[in-house]
């Protein structure tokens, strides 16, 4: 147990550690790879908590894939971070009345929340036992079955987006000779080779 | 408890990296001028910030992998849940990767898996 509270305190602190320092760091690139530590440490607490496949979602979709994207879009923006940075006493004000408006909200809902007295029953309706199914087969005997119209929307969103990246960032350039492997496969090599019997001193 | 390895494989991995950096910035010698310090591109001054813009073909590249991860990571309680979820599980999973195969067919088709 000692060691399940040590792991805790290990994971949590580093994750809000990093957490502050993607903030504060001044290149965005580190930003970033303090934003993948901040991912591995809260795998780690999704895996003390027992939920072995949000961590490994964790690892495989945040860390292995929206990271790469950050990466490349802090690459490609191009932006001269200097003159960002010095408009930050302009921008001061309006950043802190946000953040202010932001906590005031967050202090609202918290201290008005009340759980209602028959939540639990509701999801323990729908939710296998813990006890009997491990949590990957437990979200598997929910996601395709019980929440089957939430799923499909899954799906159609993920097609959506396939189509979108595709219509917004394909340019096919022209006069580009490109490959194409039926062609090549049909081709003929009667036609492709042509025998010439040449006369000594004549040429073609 | 069952993951104490995992955790003591993780202690020992920040105890080597941090022993390696340390073990270098101690035990090195340390001996900088100007020439030694400056960035070093085949004896000219580096041309150009590293920083540079480069193809969107590559966040296209991106994009079309984190959409296919997903799918895969739909795949596992999928296949772990299989005995118990029947008929209309099966057939949900089927029809979701439909929708994706057609999405996949369009984006070969189109040739977004061409590099030109």
């Amino acid at each position: 147990m000692v060691i399940t509270t040590l792991a805790f305190y290990l994971f949590a602190l580093t994750a809000v550690a990093s957490a502050i320092l993607v903030i504060v760091s001044r290149n965005p690139v580190h930003s970033v790879l303090w934003l993948i530590l901040t991912f591995f440490m809260s795998a780690g607490l999704f895996v003390l908590m027992g939920a072995e496949f949000l961590a490994m979602l964790l690892m495989i979709v945040y860390v292995g894939a929206v990271a790469v994207l950050f990466l490349f879009v802090v690459m490609m923006l191009d932006v001269d971070f200097a003159t960002l940075r010095g408009g930050i006493a302009q921008y001061l004000p309006l950043g802190l009345l946000i953040g202010l408006i932001l906590i005031m909200e967050l202090g609202l809902v918290f201290g008005h929340w009340i759980f209602s007295e028959n939540a639990p029953d509701l999801r323990a309706a729908v939710t296998p036992i813990p006890e009997e199914v491990e949590n990957t087969a437990a979200l598997g005997q929910l996601i395709y079955t019980d929440y089957i119209y939430l799923f499909q929307a899954a799906g159609l969103i993920l097609f959506v987006a396939m189509i979108g990246a595709i219509v917004l960032t394909m340019r096919h350039r022209p006069n580009v000779k490109r490959q194409n492997i039926l062609d090549q496969i049909y081709r003929d090599p009667g036609e492709a080779v042509e025998m010439k019997d040449v006369k000594p001193g004549q040429g073609i | 408890m069952e993951y104490l390895p995992i955790l003591i494989f993780l202690g020992l991995a920040i105890a080597l990296g941090l022993i390696l950096i340390l073990a270098a910035v101690i035990v090195a010698v340390k001996n900088p001028d100007p020439e030694k310090v400056s960035a070093y591109e085949c004896g000219f001054d580096p041309f150009d910030d590293s920083r540079m813009r480069f193809d969107v073909r590559y966040y296209l590249v991106a994009i079309l992998f984190i959409i296919f991860d997903l799918e895969i990571a739909f795949l596992f309680p999928w296949a772990t849940a299989f005995q118990d979820i029947g008929l209309l599980g099966f057939w949900s999973m089927i029809v979701f990767l439909g929708v994706l195969t057609v999405g996949f067919a369009y984006e070969w088709k189109k040739g977004a898996l061409e590099w030109d």
